[in-house]
Formats: structure tokens, sequence, C-alpha cells
């Protein structure tokens, strides 16, 4: 089942927007004249009026990003937040509001768009931005208790060497200094004498369970409600990853995610990083679609500098993002089996698929999994001339074969016939149809207000896809169409990722004449250089992820590192609207949901 | 296995030359040690426990083309209480820490770590960050370090032991059980680990420096 979404308009809908609010709002909006800023400023006294009206009237439905900006030498914390028409499609329209940076207080948005929840928690915690209105203000990464707010600029780690890379004691001369060496304490952690971790128990539980609607223990016989914490030990959470879950019997009441425990503080050590040298961080970010991470990032930072990127190579993007997008569903559907009960042989053969793209991967990126494949202007290498035997020279049995014709049986015969088994085996499945089908509804209207993205999005009946919408790289040339389910139950997010994986197949098998078409072109436009100039400014790139949307948000001072380096992450994200879709189930089938909504810690916590 | 490995100093009935590779003369506690060494070695089971980037590489390690079945090895038990092998698959947390060492504490005796990629060896790239351990192996002691970000399952990265074995030549233990054997007292890492009670065969009286397994002369 798969629709076609309306044509995107010729005229400038951000350019109207923007002056029918300077039109209705004026004094309190004003447009952002930074040199290579967009948007709208908009006063915090009216940012909730503006931010309904910017919803309801101008059809900028869905709250893409909300992040926070620290601007130290002017003093004041800036939120930026990028809203998109699911409709019309086209880019956000960014409006911000500031803040000073003592006291820093904004409004919530949470009653516009739910899906600012999280964001907003990860503004406080990381930012120390309160804002007034929020249902549950509390810290989301980091525990409750931990002294200041990391992502300020004025806030030091303790293996605190310099403000930015390179460290002028390892760059020209090459100096090793170990982190611990620096620091007086030697680590970076330190418990006091006769802790122990049996009988520690976190300062926010008492909070996070005040929350949950336990009542007394009822008399006789009838249940009463207790909470149940799962995870951050579980093996249905795919990672370190803990839900708190009030019970009725076995129904769930209430449930909260708690997250951060894998929080590696992957934006802060990205602004001290160089542009270049976060390029391999993002590969740790959604570390099964590292390849498409890539992209994202290099189309975020490509969108500052202004630089062509030649056929070839974003044909050879494509091509990566593609055969990621194919692993990731796969994957992702074979572990949601695993959670519901068909344990490990689905996924096994899954594994068998990835390993082979895994294969071309490795041949032509030098790594399975963390790529580090993309570059600002273009990819890292041609592809290679042959796979197999270059990687594992030694291996007498691995043949080795040429790429083109790897890829073309790869694209032509393997995954088609891959995903028609796996399809037979699978849709009709009697198992999986009593397990999924009207469990864990989305509706659409609350799939956009939570800011979903991706298949889950789509698996509600909203045929938003970035490829589409807001086309990035050259998807505009390739014929496909946007997968759509309509009951937005874990049976169809299920199914829409088979629709997805097929209309990739699609792209790939597009995309393949033109690759043996292009042979030898160039792969790199612009210079080749370790320190890529960017110009001053903001950009917004926005990526349609196997996950969903992943975007960053990168803000450049001119100097070689960024100044904001921002992570839209859909796994995060598309978590706001788990509660939703677990109450009123049984515990088993959290499990289900949670797997249906595909979730990689790495991205969530970042 | 050669008989010398065995064969006591002292014996005064020591193996005819034409009989050395037939016949295993040992004392009874020896060999049952032997054997219980062996057999566990190859039915180890990890935890099934991914933290980072690093557990899909573990699982992957589970599929067809790694097949770590082939080493006893694919049981993989979620609960702590089933394992014998923790593998600190990513990235250690300051927030994580605390459950990774309450999961090990859980873990019965005899219990062996493996610290799987960058990360957990020490931090890796992100060390710097302000919520990241730099090592595990400063909470738990850690038996075996796999180096690799991550640590691809082809390079016989933790299939350690197959490669183990064929560098040693001489003994088919694994790596877990050379770097702590039964009943060995204080472990190879900085003494790091405290004497930890493991079930024995033999003699009681024996202490723990005085035992000789075949792995354990080593
Ligand atoms: S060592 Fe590398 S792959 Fe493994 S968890 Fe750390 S960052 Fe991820």
């Amino acid at each position: 089942m798969t629709e076609t979404p309306p044509a995107v308009e010729k005229v400038d809908p951000i350019a109207e927007a923007i002056d029918a609010l300077l039109e209705k709002y004026p004094g309190a909006v004003s447009h952002d004249n930074r040199q290579g800023y967009e948007g709208v400023v908009v006063e915090a006294s009216k940012l909730v009026e503006v931010a309904t009206t910017i919803r309801d009237e101008l059809g900028f439905d869905y709250l893409a990003n909300a992040c926070a900006v620290d601007y130290l030498d002017d003093g004041y914390f800036e939120m930026v937040y990028n809203a998109a028409s699911i409709q019309a499609g086209g880019p956000p329209l960014s409006f911000k509001a500031r803040t000073a940076r003592d006291e820093a207080e904004l409004p919530s948005l949470v009653g516009v768009w739910p899906g600012a929840d999280f964001q907003e928690r990860e503004a406080w915690d990381l930012m120390g931005i309160r804002f007034q209105g929020h249902p549950n203000l509390r810290r989301i990464l980091m525990w409750e208790g931990f002294e200041g707010h990391p992502l300020r600029k004025d806030w030091k780690e303790p293996f605190y060497e310099e403000e930015a890379k390179p460290f002028s004691s390892r760059w020209p001369d090459g100096h090793q200094i170990r982190s611990e060496q620096k620091n007086p304490y030697g680590m970076n952690v330190q418990y006091p004498p006769g802790f122990a971790f049996e009988a520690y128990e976190s300062e926010a539980d008492p909070a996070t369970y005040a929350g949950m609607g336990v009542t007394v223990q009822q008399e006789g016989l009838k249940t009463g409600r207790m909470i149940v914490n799962m995870g951050p030990h579980h093996p249905s959470t795919h990672g370190v990853f803990r839900m708190v879950l009030t019970l009725d019997g076995e129904t769930i009441v209430e449930l909260q995610p708690v997250m951060g425990y894998l929080h590696r503080n992957h934006e802060k050590i990205g602004e001290r990083n160089t542009y270049l040298q976060n390029m391999p961080y993002t590969d740790r970010l959604d570390y099964i679609t590292s390849m498409a991470n890539n992209l994202a990032y290099a189309i975020a930072v490509e969108k500052l500098m202004g630089v062509e990127v030649p056929e070839r190579a974003e044909l050879i993007r494509v091509l990566m993002a593609e055969l990621t997008r194919f692993v990731n569903h796969t994957w992702a559907i074979g572990f949601l089996l695993n959670d519901l009960g068909a344990f490990y042989t689905p996924a096994l053969y899954v594994m068998n698929e990835r390993e082979l793209i895994l294969d071309f991967f490795e041949a032509t990126a030098g790594s399975r999994m963390m790529c580090n494949y993309m570059r600002f202007g273009g990819v890292f290498a041609d592809l290679p001339e042959r796979i197999g035997g270059v990687v594992h020279d030694d291996h007498e049995r691995m043949r080795s074969y040429e790429t083109m014709a790897f890829l073309e049986e790869l694209i032509f015969e393997r995954m088609p016939r891959f995903l028609d088994q796996f399809t037979d085996l699978l849709v009709q499945n009697e198992i999986v149809l009593t397990r999924t089908q009207g469990v864990g509804i989305l509706p659409p209207d609350k799939a956009i207000a939570y800011s979903a993205a991706g298949p889950v999005l789509r698996a509600s009946g909203v045929p938003y896809d970035l490829r589409r919408a807001d086309p990035y790289s050259i998807y505009n040339e390739f014929d496909f169409d946007v997968a759509v389910r309509y009951n937005g139950d874990v049976y169809d997010r299920f199914l829409v990722r088979f629709d997805e994986m097929r209309e990739s197949i699609r792209i790939l098998q597009q995309v393949y004449p033109r690759l043996v078409a292009t042979e030898g072109q160039p792969i790199f436009g612009g210079k080749r250089a370790y320190q890529v100039r960017v110009p001053p400014g903001e950009s917004y790139g926005r990526h349609e992820n196997p996950k969903g949307e992943l975007s960053f948000y990168v803000v450049s001072n001119g100097t070689p590192n960024p100044w904001r380096y921002h992570i839209r992450s859909t796994s995060f994200i598309n978590l706001t609207g788990l509660s939703e879709m677990c109450r009123g189930h049984k515990v088993a089938d959290v499990v289900a949901i949670l797997g249906s909504i595909d979730i990689i810690l790495g991205e969530v916590d970042r | 296995m050669d008989s010398d490995e065995i064969r006591d100093p002292y014996d005064p009935n020591p193996v005819p030359p034409d009989l050395r590779n037939n016949v295993v003369l040992a004392r009874m506690e020896d060999l049952v040690d032997v054997i219980y060494d062996w057999s566990r070695a190859r039915s180890v089971w990890p935890m099934f426990f991914g933290l980072a980037c690093c557990a899909i590489e573990m699982i992957a390690t589970g599929g067809a083309r790694y097949d770590q079945s082939r080493f006893g090895m694919e049981i993989m038990r979620p609960s702590p209480r089933q394992c014998d092998l923790l593998i600190v698959s990513g990235t250690v947390t300051k927030k994580m820490v605390g459950p990774i060492v309450r999961l090990y504490n859980q873990m019965a005796e005899p219990k062996y770590v493996l610290s799987m990629g960058a990360c957990a060896n020490g931090g890796g790239p992100f060390k710097e960050g302000y919520n990241v351990v730099d090592g595990i192996d400063k909470f738990i002691p850690v038996d075996v370090y796999v180096p690799g970000c991550p640590p691809t399952p082809g390079v016989a990265a933790w299939l350690y032991h197959a490669a183990q074995a064929h560098r040693g030549a001489v003994d088919p233990y694994c790596a877990l059980v050379q770097a702590h054997p039964v009943g060995r007292g204080a472990g190879s890492r900085a003494g790091s680990r405290p004497h930890r009670p493991a079930p024995r065969a033999g003699d009681p009286s024996r202490g723990a420096e005085g035992h000789r397994s075949a792995a354990g002369r080593r």
C-alpha cells in the first residue's frame, strides 16, 4: 500500500509564513538578521501564542526539532524550534526564543506540541533552561543531583584539556599525554569509601515512582497496583534502557521511560572536535545505520559550506543509504520477532544478509560497522574493484568478487529473493498476527503531535518521508513511493518496513545502471582538506534515516570547530509516544511495542 | 595432551617412553580438575547483555558466519545467575557502571569478564566525555581484553580462545581459564581478584596455593 504525497508548491511558503507572523505580531516577532541565519526570533512572553499560530493557522503542524544553543559571548541562550508542514512538505520554519544566561527560563511548548516534552527536558538537563509549565521537568540523560549543566559553554568536563581540538600539546608535534595525567584526581569518576553498589538507590527513583499513580494495596484478592522496573539490563530493551511501569494486575496503567544509561556526551565532544573529526562519531549514534548517519551530518555541513557534490558521489551515497535502510529494517524485523518469542531464528536469517552488505561496506570504507565514509563534498573513496579477496586475504576459502557483479547480484536477485521469502514466512504468520494486530495503536494526529518520525509516523497513516517531502541528495531523480499504512499498530509498523525495503530495492535498481554509467567520474567536489572552512551561520540538515528523521543542527562561528552541534535523534523523540501506545496493554505487549518503534540506545542517549 | 604435563617428577612409576602419548598417569584430583576445566572452557555461557555498538558485533558473532556455538557459547542467558561470562560490550557510563557491578556480583562463581572494545577497555573514543568511565577494569576484574572499535567478529577477536590455543600450542584451554584457573586464588591482573571459592575435587586440606592443575601450572 503506497501513496504519492501531494507535490511541493513552487511559492516559498517559509517567506509567506514569516510575513504573516510579522504582520500578526508586530514587535514580538522579528527577522533573525544574523549572517547565515534564517527564520524569526520570537519574544519569550509571546512564544506559546506564536507557536499556536504557527501550528494552527500557518499549517506548520509538525515540530521537527527543538534544541538550545548557548551564545556565551552575547549572554543568552537561544531555543531553536523547527516546525514543518506535513501536508505541504518543504523545509521547516525555524523560530527562536531567547533568555538571559542566568535565571534562564522560557515557556514550555508541551501544550502546543507534546513532542517537545523530551526535547525540553533535554534542554533543561544539558543546558539549564527552565521551562515554565512543563509537566515533568526533570533531568533526562544525567541523574538527579548531577552538578551543573554540561552543554553550557563554560562547563568543563573532568578530562578537560582545551576548548577546541586539535589540542596544542598533541599537534603538530604529536605528543601523547593521557588525560588521567592532566586531571588532579587521575580519574573522572570516584566513589566515596565504603560505597556499595548494591545498596545504592538513585535519588531520582522516588520522584519517578511518585508520579506513577500507585494507590494503597487493596484488601482481599483484588490486584493492587505495583511498580515494576524493566531494565536497564533487560533483553527486550535492545540495550540499556529502562522503563518504569505501573501495573494493575498485568495491565499497564502508566509507563515512564528512563534513559541516559548510554549518554556518551556526543554533543559536548562534538563541539570540541573539528568538523571532520565528528564524522566517525556519527557512526556511533545509531550503530546499525552508520552510513546514513554520515550522510545526515555531511548534508548539514555541506549546506553551510555550499559545496557541490558530484553525481557519482551522490549515487554512491544513495546506494549506501538504501543498503543501510535494508539492513536496518531487516534487523528491526528480526529483533521484533525475537521479542515476540521467535528467539533468534529470524534474526539469524537477517544476519546472513547483513553480512553480505557489510562485506561490501568493509571493502569500500574499510570497516564493517563504523564506516566513516562520507566527506563534505563527496565520499571518501570510490568503490573498490573487487570484494572479498582484498579484505580477507589470508582466508583461503573466501572467494573474491568483482564489486559491480557482486552488487548486481545483491540488488537484483539476492535482496528481492530474501525479501519475498521473509514476507512469505512472516507476514501471514498466525502468531505474529495475534500478537501484533491492534496492539500499541498510535493514531495519526497523535503521531504528528508527538513528533514521531520514520516508519512509526508512516504506519499511522501519515505519508511523510523526507526523501519526498523535503528532498535532499538526488532522491528527486528516482522513482519510488512513500510507504504508508493506516492502522498505526505494531503490525502496521512491521509491514511498513517491508514496504520500505521494497522501495529501497526499487531505488537501488535505478542507482545501479547509473553507477555503471558514471564509472571513473570524480567522487569528490572541492578540495580535500583536513580542516574544512565553514562560513558562520546555522544549518539544519534534514535527512530520512531508516528509523526516521535524523538531522543535525550545526552552528558555525567561522572557527574550525562547530559552536553548536546538535543531533535531532529519531529514536529519542519517537519514545515520547511510548507511554501513550502502551497504556491499557499487557506487560508482554510492551516488549512488542518497543520492538516496533525500533530504537537504538546509542541514538537515544547520544 | 603431553603426559609430561601431568606426571609428577617424584613419581616412582614413570611412564615408559613408548607409552607416552597413550597413557596418562595422574592424581585423581588433578585429573578431575583437568576435565572440569576442559568442559567448562567449552561451555561458557555468556550473558545476553548488550551495552553499546559492540553489542551488535557480539550478536553478529552468534550468527551463521561466525557461529560462536562452535565453542559451546551459543547459549546466552539474560539472567546473571545462569552465566559464567560477562561481556562488557560497549561504553560504560557513570550511570550504568552501578548496574554492571551489580550484575557481576550476582553471577555465580566461577565467573569471567571479557572487556570488549576500546570503550570498555579504557574509555575509547568517548573517553573525554563527562559521563563516560575510562575502563570497566577500575570496577570489576577483567580477564580478557579485546581491542577494536568494534572488534570484528571475524578476526578471532573475541573468539579468542581458538587463537590462544594455536599460539600456546600445548594448552588447549580457553584464555579465560588460563587467566583464572579454578581455585588459583589471586588473579592474573595485579592481584585485583580476591580468592574465590570454586568447587574443587580432591583433598580439601590442600590449599589453593598448593593446587596444581594442568592449567594452573603455566
Ligand atoms: S569500542 Fe567503539 S564500537 Fe565499541 S562501544 Fe565503544 S565506540 Fe562503540
